[in-house]
């Protein structure tokens, strides 16, 4: 299948979002999409599969113009999209969303299980996963969500497939399989569209990229004749010095201790410290148990094994409540689920956790409110109208700052960042990543988990890394690298 | 065009918060072209006194709707406590004193909701749900079926629920007051703003330290409470304690709190709309009376302006 858009307007409101952009998607290539967030890739894959209209501009699938008026007309024509937002039932078993809306029935009308189980079976042996039919969707892991919804779009023997961030939520295994996957696929005249914000996989298996900006395409380039530098200065329009800013680490006092911290069947016997000043990488793969050690840390778990030091005082973290006292806060993987009220203001998200401290007399004093949030705001340049605007109206990148600014606003002692850039463009990540440096520079420690090697590798100062539910170990910045790491990561070992 | 947006949206939020005022508005129109005497001045202080009940009620009802859950037991509580106040005074306790008594044990009635609901894990609904039964048993068990009455001659009691007090009748001063202290409460405290961060994303508020426990705790025990003080103006004005007091208040409560445009889901609404959700609800009470409405078909059209309200105000969220 060809595809070709052509000069793609699309306006939401007064809000121009696609100003004419063009793409060609060739049989069988593996196309890259990319552009910081806000640039319109998702709007214009939404066109593309009919889940958005467009106001101006031609789509044309092998020399003849083609509108979709919803997706499942483009899924029909062989047009399939995995969304970046997962879309899995969690109550309904894994072969059931498989199956969702498609499923075989009998000429009585009952479906017909058992082909759905034979089907499955091979869809799930071609991508080499092992996860249990019968198993409720909601007790995956988000990898493997994301890997049912690969296997969903496979079912549907698509000639083009979009994918939008695949990978963020995959271990580096189960990229490889995607990979696999995507080059048979491609080995069959099959088209992918891949949309991700990881160069390093777009060098690896894109045969050429469009990179796009402020609703425009930027160019249309083949992989070999561009360059990761080549690629960022196109999407941001402007030099990026270095990805990672450099850091000069002062470290003082050991702020955070832990001892022989534990939770039964999740993870054991774990011992690391966080000094002040200091950024301490925590990677290892998905399931490792790197989260769920940082819950419990913050009191979200409830009871533990060991013990929990803070400034060298023993302290019992029972509830979160408890750690905001001591100083802890916490930037949790999920943005929206469990860092942001979506329907407040971002002024009210950012004074959450520190509304005792503008309260007189039971009473919230609103100018100091005001004013300590314009502050933070202003620090952390989050791009705004107004405070009244709804965090649910931001960017990914500008919710994060939100995010950043409610616990920067508590004055942590130590704030731990579980993947502080996922889903955050590259301009937006540097500015995170200067921020991070800003607050070691103040006596901060950090401790950020990540699932992005050359994030642990250009920002921490110690790497722990976590396999199996306990630390497998330790590595200084000057000899930590992608190797090493990854020799942890799965159960071997380094002499250092 | 930035400025235009921002223009369109300020009159989003304004017509979301007038929505349930010019609903109100319109149905006094109404009902006063086909009655003038509704707009008297003794019919309006009656409908006050009338609507202070299920207002009290909504209020309370509003914060534990505001946090994402319902309590299903209000009528019970008033009831129980009620029948509490009574008994007090019956065995000769100062009137006043039982009612303060009777309040706090609605408050109590209402903790036993929240620590259902937190330390349980149960769902709002499920928990309200037999705890209605319960509080509704105990008030029989308590007052054997019968009405409590012989509640003494106290003025300050009588004043309570049949009382005038500048010529405004009593419950609806209390319900006035009520107000204007959970406005503040709601609007202007850290419990308020936290009420509507459970609401809005609890796991978020749990993250930002918030203790959610006890937060929704003590939403429901001010339900209870709510429900209490309600309950001490109903024994006032009827000079005793029923059994059977309050028996599906918990839907009128609700019914108040979704006309004044609270967001069943949590993390949405204003207790200004509630207060005249209640007036809605009343007026329409009234003013059907006064048209002689038979009270069966009553029931029919409030439920037809329930239906009403909230598809114009779905209509208007989309």
């Amino acid at each position: 299948m060809q595809i070709s858009m052509e000069n793609i307007h699309k306006a939401f409101g007064t809000n121009q979002v696609l100003e004419g952009v063009d793409m060609e998607i060739k049989h069988g290539e593996v196309h890259a999409l990319m552009g910081e967030n806000g640039a319109g890739k998702s709007t214009l894959m939404k066109i593309l599969t009919g889940l958005h209209q467009k106001d101006e501009g031609t789509v044309t699938i092998d020399g003849e113009e083609k509108t979709f008026a919803n997706p499942k007309e483009a899924e029909q024509f062989g047009i399939a999209f995995i969304h970046q937002e997962l879309n899995v039932w969690p109550d309904l078993t894994v072969l059931e969303n498989l199956f969702i809306n498609k499923e075989p029935v009998t000429k009585f009308g009952l479906i017909q299980t058992k082909k759905m189980k034979a089907i499955a079976s091979e869809q799930f042996e071609k991508l080499a996963v092992s996860i249990p039919l019968h198993k409720e969707a909601g007790q995956c892991s988000v990898g493997e969500q994301q890997m049912i919804e690969i296997a969903k779009a496979l079912m549907t023997d698509a000639k083009v497939i979009i994918m939008d961030e695949p990978s963020a939520a995959l271990t580096d295994r189960e990229i490889e399989k995607l990979f696999d996957v995507i080059r048979s696929l491609k080995a069959s005249g099959v088209s992918i569209v891949y949309i991700s914000h990881r160069m390093e996989e777009i060098f690896t298996i894109c045969d050429r990229i469009t990179v796009m900006r402020d609703g425009q395409t930027v160019d249309t380039t083949p992989i070999p004749e561009t360059s990761f530098d080549d690629v960022v200065r196109k999407m941001v329009g402007r030099e990026l010095t270095d990805r990672f800013p450099e850091r000069t680490p002062d470290p003082g006092e050991a702020v955070l201790e832990v001892k022989g911290l534990g939770r039964k069947g999740v993870f054991q016997d774990v011992n690391f410290n966080a000094r002040a000043g200091e950024i301490v990488g925590v990677a290892g793969l998905m399931g490792a148990g790197r989260t769920e050690i940082m819950r419990t840390l913050f009191g979200l778990d409830g009871k533990y094994d060991g013990e929990i030091f803070v400034n060298g005082q023993k302290v019992d973290v029972k509830n979160p409540s408890q750690a905001v006292k001591l100083g802890l806060g916490f930037i949790t993987e999920d943005r929206k689920g469990e860092g942001l009220v979506l329907d407040f203001p971002i002024k009210d998200n950012i004074a959450l956790p520190s509304l005792r401290s503008f309260t007189k007399n039971s009473l919230i004093q609103e100018k100091e409110e005001q004013e300590f949030v314009e502050m933070l705001i202003k620090r952390l340049t989050v791009k705004t109208e107004s405070s009244s605007t709804e965090a649910k109206n931001l960017s990914g990148g500008n919710q994060q700052k939100v995010v950043i600014a409610k616990w920067i606003g508590i004055g942590p002692k130590v704030l731990i960042l579980d993947e502080p850039t996922r889903g955050v463009d590259v301009g937006a990540k540097r500015e995170i990543y200067q921020l991070m440096n800003e607050l070691t520079d103040r006596g901060v420690a950090i401790i950020m988990v990540s699932s992005e090697l050359p994030e642990v590798l250009g920002m921490s100062d110690r790497v722990l890394v976590v396999h199996e539910g306990t630390i497998a170990g330790e590595l200084h910045r000057d000899e930590a690298d992608q190797e090493k790491i990854m020799t942890l990561a799965t159960g071997g070992q380094v002499n250092g | 065009m930035d400025s235009a947006i921002k223009g369109a949206k300020q009159v989003g939020n304004i017509t979301q918060k007038l929505g349930p005022f010019v609903g109100l508005l319109a149905l006094i129109v109404v009902v006063s072209i086909f009655n003038s005497s509704f707009l008297e001045p003794l019919n309006l202080l009656n409908l006050l006194r009338q609507v202070a009940i299920n207002a009290l009620i909504a209020y309370g009802m509003t914060f534990v709707i505001l946090t994402g859950g319902i309590d299903l037991s209000v009528g019970s509580v008033l009831a129980l406590s009620s029948a509490l106040m009574a008994g007090m005074m019956v065995s000769g306790l100062d009137p006043i004193l039982a009612i303060i008594i009777g309040c706090l044990l609605g408050a109590v009635m209402g903790a036993v909701n929240g620590l259902l609901i937190t330390k349980g894990k149960m769902a709002p609904f499920i928990a309200t749900l037999a705890t209605m039964t319960m509080f509704r048993g105990l008030t029989l068990v308590y007052t054997d079926g019968n009405p409590i009455t012989g509640l003494g001659d106290s003025y300050a009691f009588q004043l309570f629920g049949r009382g005038y007090f500048l010529g405004i009748p009593v419950p609806a001063i209390t319900m006035f007051l009520a107000f204007a202290v959970l406005w503040v409460i709601l609007h202007k405290t850290p419990f308020g703003r936290k009420t509507y961060a459970i609401g809005g994303n609890e796991k978020a508020a749990l993250i930002s330290g918030i203790n959610v426990s006890r937060v929704k705790v003590m939403v429901y025990s001010l339900a209870g409470l709510l429900s209490a003080l309600a309950g001490a103006i109903l024994v006032s004005r009827l000079d005793s304690a029923q059994p059977t007091a309050g028996e599906a208040y918990e839907l009128d409560a609700i019914a108040a709190v979704v006309l004044g445009g609270t967001s069943l889901s949590g993390g949405r609404g204003l207790i200004i709309g509630t207060l005249i959700g209640a007036l809605i609800i009343g007026t329409l009470n009234n003013g059907l009376n006064l048209l002689g409405v038979s009270s069966f078909f009553q029931m029919v059209v409030k439920g037809v302006v329930i239906i009403i309200a909230v598809l114009i105000d779905r209509k208007k969220a989309a």
